[in-house]
């Protein structure tokens, strides 16, 4: 309990307590990992209504000056330039032997790009992004601001009402700027469960106001660990745990990042590697993995087949949609075919296993605008 | 019955007839959060007070059950395997692990009552 002084608090620590948010140190900062109502009731609001997180702790920054995109571009493989206004992207921030030093998000905001990256990795990312860019092209973190997920098939009911604009009408990867319960706020229609839902950046101050509204409209308030749990049922990688600075993005299954015409140029960080990998094959893949019965295989676990390790599990728990274990990790590419028969050693014992699409949950993602998804 | 007392680590045992009766507390089931699965040991096994002998696994991680006395491992509560949310929503009844035939029934006189294990669980242990 003492560590727990040391941490950062978000703008929100004083509703999380009033609520009963069990804090846990993570990345620096106390953070909710569960209410009381429980991490499987959390993910099912999630998956049936709507549920509010906190992720303040996340890095918020703006890439302002002429040719932002283009700079930012030194960095990840991602198609930045052609990025739409009002559009936002998943992006990697790679090294120079082609592996990530972090996953984010890039919103176009017309006069700037407005960046979201993993709470763990901001400091390096901003410093390498920093580094990177030309004199009239600036990064400017942006700690004064708050960030909320509202996440689930309720999420648009739920926020209609309380924002100005029509978010009702943005499509997935949307991004619009509108007062929500009279706060200005940036929302991208994005998240981190598989389901519809908005994230809603806002400055601190304004946070507990619009995380009450929220509240107050239905959302069930959910923690790190349902978050842990709705993305792991995903299928989208944690950094720090599914990728990292020696994964690349073609391990990783990660290609769809890659822009078209980056792959053409291989002008990237790392490109050597990408194309060396998407020309040959990569040695070992992400998958997703269901292991047999109900006991879960954890980051760590070694996967063996035939007798022979052939990987290791890097995220694995229970997921509370499925109603069993579910788990990803990487394996040698000769072994990574769907329905592939595996064991996971768990305490000395194999568990039979297959490995499996990802993802395990269908996403429902909104992919147009108007339409019912 | 005779009056239940804790372990340190947060398992409960209680003298039934010529067994024991062993479980987790309800102070234990709630910082574990909700058990997806538990891990039970072998009837016939020897177990030493303090050993490794269940895993109770929640949401979020894998934790170990240790036996609070020595003894043999009598019967195991096959309900759990499909039913692991007992050990929430009853830790001191339905939700039992195993019981042990303890070698020296007088241990469990040794080790904490309800109201020590209360300021043990208070103190944050």
């Amino acid at each position: 309990m003492a560590d727990t002084e040391s941490l950062l608090e978000t703008p929100l620590a004083g509703l999380h307590r009033e609520i009963g948010g069990r804090m846990v140190g993570f990345a620096g900062y106390a953070m909710p990992v569960q209410y009381p109502a429980g991490i499987i009731a959390e993910h099912q609001a999630c998956r049936a209504g709507a549920a509010l997180f906190d992720v303040s702790h996340m890095g918020q920054a703006e890439l302002r000056g002429e040719g932002a995109a283009a700079a930012l571009e030194r960095v990840t493989p991602a198609e930045i330039q052609a990025l739409k206004p009002g559009r936002q992207r998943y992006a990697l921030l790679m090294n120079e032997s082609g592996g990530i030093i972090d996953d984010f998000m890039v919103a176009n905001l017309g006069d700037r790009l407005f960046l979201v990256v993993n709470a763990s990795r901001k400091a390096m990312d901003f410093q390498e992004i920093g580094a990177a860019l030309p004199a009239g092209v600036s990064i400017v973190p942006r700690p004064d601001r708050a960030l909320l997920a509202l996440q689930g098939p309720g999420a648009e009911a739920m926020l209609a009402p309380l924002a100005e604009g029509n978010v009702a009408a943005m499509p997935f990867m949307g991004v619009l700027e509108s007062p929500v319960a009279g706060v200005p706020a940036l929302i991208t229609r994005s998240g981190y469960t598989g389901e519809d839902g908005f994230e809603i950046g806002i400055p601190a101050e304004g946070a507990e106001k619009v995380a009450r509204a929220l509240l107050a409209a239905g959302a069930s308030p959910a923690g790190l660990g349902a978050r842990d749990s709705l993305r792991l049922e995903a299928g989208l990688p944690l950094y720090g745990q599914d990728i990292d600075e020696t994964t690349s993005p073609v391990e990783a299954a990660l290609t769809f990042s890659l822009g078209k015409r980056r792959r053409i140029a291989w002008d990237f960080r790392g490109a050597e590697r990408v194309r060396e990998e998407l020309d040959s094959g990569p040695k070992r893949l992400r998958v997703g993995i269901l292991p047999d019965g109900r006991q879960p295989a954890r980051a760590h676990t070694e996967i063996a087949l035939g007798g022979s390790t052939i990987g290791e599990v890097t995220s694995g728990g229970f997921g509370p949609s499925l109603n069993a274990p579910v788990a990803m990790g990487y394996v040698a590419r000769a072994h990574a075919g769907d329905g592939t028969a595996l064991e996971l050693m768990v305490r000395g014992r194999a568990i039979p296993a297959r490995i499996a699409p990802t993802p395990f949950v269908p996403h429902r993602y909104k992919r147009t605008a108007g339409a019912s998804a | 019955m005779s009056q239940t007392r804790f372990a340190e680590s947060h398992e409960w045992v209680r003298l039934d007839g010529e067994t024991a009766v062993v479980g987790i507390s309800d102070h234990a089931q709630n910082a574990l959060g909700d058990v997806v699965f538990v891990d039970l040991p072998e009837v016939g096994r020897e177990v030493e007070a303090g050993e490794s002998v269940a895993v109770v696994e929640s949401v979020k991680a894998a934790s170990d059950i240790y036996a609070p006395i020595a003894g043999t491992i009598a019967a195991v509560n096959a309900a759990l395997v499909d039913n692991p949310g007992q050990v929430n929503s009853d830790p001191m009844g339905e939700g039992w692990f195993f019981t042990i035939t303890p070698r020296d029934a007088g241990d469990i006189g040794k080790l904490m009552d309800a109201d020590a294990y209360a300021r043990h669980a208070e103190a944050g242990h």
